[in-house]
């Protein structure tokens, strides 16, 4: 086999295929399988000052955002188990997602203009979820008040329990939500991002 | 458990384009690269979780490059009428398209077992199932084809002493 290995004519065959290339194929086969209507989940990652974080997007809307910590391969990988296994990287579809968020960073926005996707919680935390925007920008609830905002008082562990599952940090604002003590309580992002986040809103 | 597709088009993206490139040359690789991928996400739900992603899209590819020639030959490409002789424009090799271009005047049979060998790694066996006919005919066409490839890429001299 070492006249193989060795063999120039081989070698240059499986030469490295530039960046360049592979680039162009797939923003084009982005674009034609987005025509086809193939695809069921977009997605792109954007720099922000809480870290790098994951958009992805179904036809409907906005359906998840995700932080660095959470493993981002491991989200796709559950957006291809609960979603669909059609999933491309397709910044295209993310680009208002994108764009607002950016804006939100640079305190030049304080309430989020998106079609959202919640199919991925059910029941009482959708519930939950559906009603997090309510808190206004540079507000606090404790999740006592926000049980009560829903109109079951008593559900205070499950309101908790909704925010730590919010597939749409920052954009669904469960970072408003405190304990009643005014303690910070927990967040899908680390205590770091949610003091960040409200740091940030604070100081507009 | 199945990668979401975009892991199956970063790892099989290369391979993928390198089969294209060798059944049908650089210019015409690229509408077969995007024509696989396309049909690909398509069916890429029922594809049995055992299946080998690779030898799929490979097979995928194959079909393809076919469609993509026979539109071709409604249309002749002025490249198919031109005499073969030696080059005059400099080394071949040193951009690589010259190869591809040798790898596409090489019979079907050699070309396609070439590239299903040593670009898509697949075994004699596969490659007789996919071209049809028996195993060592499927290993002669990839040792004949290889050895045409060595004969007209040349390569081997001038890039220097390979030990």
């Amino acid at each position: 086999m070492s006249d193989i290995r060795n063999d120039d004519a081989l070698t240059a065959l499986s030469a490295p295929i530039d960046p360049e290339t592979l680039a162009r194929l797939h923003a084009r086969l982005e674009h034609e399988a987005q025509a086809e209507g193939l695809v069921d989940v977009a997605y792109t990652t954007v720099d922000s000052p809480v870290g790098k974080l994951l958009l992805a997007a179904t036809t409907k809307g906005l359906i998840r955002v995700a932080y660095a910590r959470e493993d981002h391969d491991r989200v796709l990988e559950n957006l291809a188990e609960k979603v669909s296994l059609r999933i491309l990287r397709a910044p295209k579809r993310l680009d208002a997602a994108a764009r607002e968020l950016d804006e939100y960073f640079d305190r030049r926005r304080k309430v989020f203009d998106l079609a959202l996707d919640l199919s991925l919680s059910r029941g009482f935390r959708q519930l939950v979820q559906q009603h997090l925007p309510e808190i206004g920008y540079g507000q606090t609830r404790s999740y006592r008040e926000v049980a009560e905002l829903v109109g079951n008082p008593r559900a205070v562990r499950a309101v908790g329990t909704a925010c730590a599952t919010n597939p749409l940090p920052v954009v669904v604002p469960c970072h408003r939500v405190l304990r009643t003590d005014g303690t910070l309580g927990g967040y899908v992002g680390g205590l770091n991002a949610k003091t960040a986040l409200l740091e940030l809103e604070a100081a507009a | 458990m199945k990668q979401p597709f975009e892991s199956v088009v970063a790892q099989h993206s290369v391979t993928v384009l390198r089969v294209c490139r060798a059944l049908l040359g650089v210019h015409d690789a690229d509408d077969a690269w995007s024509e696989t991928f396309l049909a690909a996400i398509r069916a890429y739900p029922d594809l049995p979780e055992t299946a080998n992603v690779e030898a799929w899209l490979v097979t995928i590819a194959r079909h393809k490059a076919i469609d993509v020639q026979r539109a071709a030959k409604r249309d002749p490409l002025p490249v198919q009428t031109l005499p073969e002789e030696p080059t005059s424009i400099g080394i071949p090799g040193t951009d690589d398209t010259d190869l591809w271009e040798f790898v596409g005047r090489l019979p079907d049979k050699q070309r396609q077992a070439i590239t299903f060998r040593y670009l898509a790694g697949m075994s004699h066996a596969e490659i007789a199932a996919i071209l049809g006919g028996t195993v060592d005919a499927a290993r002669r066409a990839a040792a004949d084809g290889l050895k045409t490839l060595r004969k007209h890429y040349p390569g081997a001299n001038t890039k220097g002493a390979v030990p």
